[in-house]
């Protein structure tokens, strides 16, 4: 557990004015969890990381790592024994991608034959190619060189990371990868991790709590995601979380057991007369093993069932997923039944709109 | 063509000795200039008297150097101590604001990640700093050698045995022959000074060469 205790950092300004970056600080980020730290631009995110492993010291209070003070450890100690990753990875240029990933372990010591065999290990955990190994940095894309610097930051198996805007640098899309991959590892390596972001959605995504800062580096709130969403404490923060909170909270609402109507199915290849068949307007198609592929439009289909013909544009929820998701398969169904698929990814049914709003509404009223 | 050919040994022999007086002193300099360099950008202070001294050791002209070293170090005129030391002096001047630039010219967020990883000030500059300075560096050692090497041929005039001597013993006996032999040989020597420099550089930085 990383335990900040009314931490406050002022800087010189010069002529004998200061100015406050972080302000009282209490804040507690506990042991295997991800805590979130998100706020405007300036307000204080970076300056809060940077104490933890004592590249910026604070002006007053006191940093503890399961009640051990910071200030009292030696400092390369200290920083061994954490993971630090920030935007554009800061990787070595003069390093290749493997012997980037064995710094750590080969500054404490570890030999270079086992250094090496645990960061190919590694390489391939963070979702690299191994023959990337032999690169350098600038041989790779952003988003590879942002796993380069995810994976040289545990390699020494610290229990603490600090990440400050990791995946801020590179498209949307490969965001999104990273983000995943990186909730993926978490789940099996349980890490102590400190988060900075600007990106709410970011936040409320991978944290299992959040704190929001406001300028001057004053906590506003710390709370699950759901909690901030569903329950900000003022107007700034409101404002910070954004628009489409409510929508955004369902994400944390597991779909309860809906009874989902049946569907008629057709496979790839189907004939006309086996789509008119079924009598329905708008006919499911399902692959091999019957995953959902589409819905296709029976007057639509002249011969045979294509995959041209298929209608993409509706998302398919699963029976283990979130209220959001099954909200959203059904408002983006051109049939306006939702498509939900079970666990390994087989069509099972549909659903409505309207079957799931009263379930929402039935939540609202448990929760007041 | 001739009087070349005829006098290779003794075009050998000085140049080899050119060689020296040029070459040590460039060596000598870099193992200076590189801790003043990295004391250059601890503070700004140091920085700026640092390089304003360093910058005017080089206006010093060198026959004065050459003739005033000996009085100052108690060494004979005749001694090429005077010359290696008065070269150190000059490449000292050229290569610490080099040594200076390139250990700065690190990216900061490579900088902050090994800070971060627990290197400390003097692990830092060895495996991070003074590798990525390699290229910035070698381009002044460059310069350095190109200049060393015109330099020290005005040492013949007070007597020391190198390529400069086909210069003024050429200029003395109106003998533009030998003149030229010096003038080609001071440029073919700068040029292997240039190669060798390169050539090293290059095995240093097999990063520089991949597809950016
Ligand atoms: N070395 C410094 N000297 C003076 N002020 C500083 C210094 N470093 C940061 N600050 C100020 O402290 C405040 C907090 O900076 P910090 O870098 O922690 O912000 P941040 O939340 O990380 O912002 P961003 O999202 O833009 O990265 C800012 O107002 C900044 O101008
Ligand atoms: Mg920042």
């Amino acid at each position: 557990m990383i335990r900040f205790d009314g931490v406050t950092k002022q800087y010189d300004t010069g002529s004998g004015t200061t100015s406050v970056a972080v302000d009282h600080l209490s804040l507690e980020a506990p042991t295997g969890k991800i805590t979130v730290l998100v706020g405007p631009s300036g307000c204080g995110k970076t300056t809060t990381l940077r104490m933890v492993n004592r590249m910026i010291s604070p002006s007053s209070g006191t940093i503890s790592i399961d009640g051990r003070d910071t200030a009292s450890m030696d400092v390369a100690e200290l920083r061994r024994g954490m993971g630090y990753v920030i935007q554009h990875a800061g990787l070595f240029p003069h390093r290749t991608v493997l012997d980037n990933v064995t710094t750590v372990p080969r500054l404490l010591g570890v030999d270079k034959r086992s250094a090496r065999a645990r960061a190919m290990e590694l390489i391939e955990r963070v979702g690299l190619d191994p023959d990337l190994a032999r690169r350098y940095p600038a041989q790779l894309s952003g988003g590879q060189q942002q796993r380069v610097g995810v994976a040289r930051a545990l390699a020494a198996d610290p229990p603490v990371m600090l990440m400050d805007e990791p995946f801020s640098a590179v498209d949307p899309v490969v965001r999104e990868q990273l983000q995943n991959e990186f909730l993926r590892l978490q789940s099996e390596l349980s890490k102590t991790i400190l988060f900075v972001t600007h990106d709410i959605d970011e936040a409320v995504k991978l944290g299992d709590q959040v704190a929001v800062l406001r300028i001057g580096g004053v906590l506003a709130q710390l709370a699950t995601p759901a909690t901030l969403l569903s329950d900000p404490v003022d107007d700034f923060v409101a404002g910070f979380v954004g628009r489409d909170r409510g929508y955004r909270a369902l994400s944390f609402a597991a779909a309860p057991e809906l009874r989902l109507e049946p569907e008629p199915t057709v496979p790839l290849g189907a004939s006309a007369e086996q789509v008119r068949a079924t009598g329905a307007t708008w006919v499911i198609c399902v692959g091999e093993s019957g995953e959902p592929l589409g819905w296709v439009r029976a007057a639509a289909v002249t011969e045979s069932v294509t995959r041209d013909l298929l209608h993409r544009g509706g998302t398919v929820a699963s029976t283990d997923g979130s209220l959001r998701a099954l909200l959203d398969a059904a408002l983006s169904s051109p049939s306006g039944r939702g498509v939900v698929a079970d666990t390994e990814g087989r069509f099972v049914g549909t659903i409505r709109a309207s079957e799931v709003v009263p379930v929402i509404e039935a939540r609202q009223a448990a929760s007041t | 063509m001739t009087w070349a050919l005829d006098h290779l040994d003794e075009i050998l022999t000085r140049a080899v000795q050119h060689a020296w007086l040029a070459g040590l002193p460039l060596v000598l300099g870099l193992l200076i200039a590189l801790p003043l360099g990295w004391l250059a950008n601890r503070k700004a202070w140091i920085h700026g008297t640092l390089l304003t001294t360093t910058g005017l050791l080089y206006t010093i002209p060198s026959l004065a150097l050459f003739i005033l070293l000996p009085s100052i170090l108690g060494t004979k005129i005749l001694d090429p101590v005077n010359v290696i030391i008065a070269m150190t002096v000059y490449t000292v001047a050229l290569l610490t604001r080099t040594v200076a630039d390139g250990l700065s010219a690190v990216d900061p967020a490579t900088r902050q990640a090994a800070v971060a990883m627990g290197f400390g000030p003097v692990a830092r500059v060895r495996s991070v700093d003074l590798p990525l300075a390699i290229p910035v560096v070698a381009a002044g050692l460059r310069v350095a050698a190109v200049s060393n090497v015109s330099i020290v041929s005005v040492a013949s005039l007070i007597g020391i045995s190198q390529l400069g001597y086909f210069l003024t013993d050429g200029y003395a006996r109106t003998f533009p022959t030998e003149v030229w032999v010096g003038i080609v040989a001071c440029v073919l020597l700068a040029l292997v000074f240039d190669l060798v420099i390169l050539g090293i550089a290059w095995l240093l930085t097999p990063w520089t060469r991949v597809r950016a």
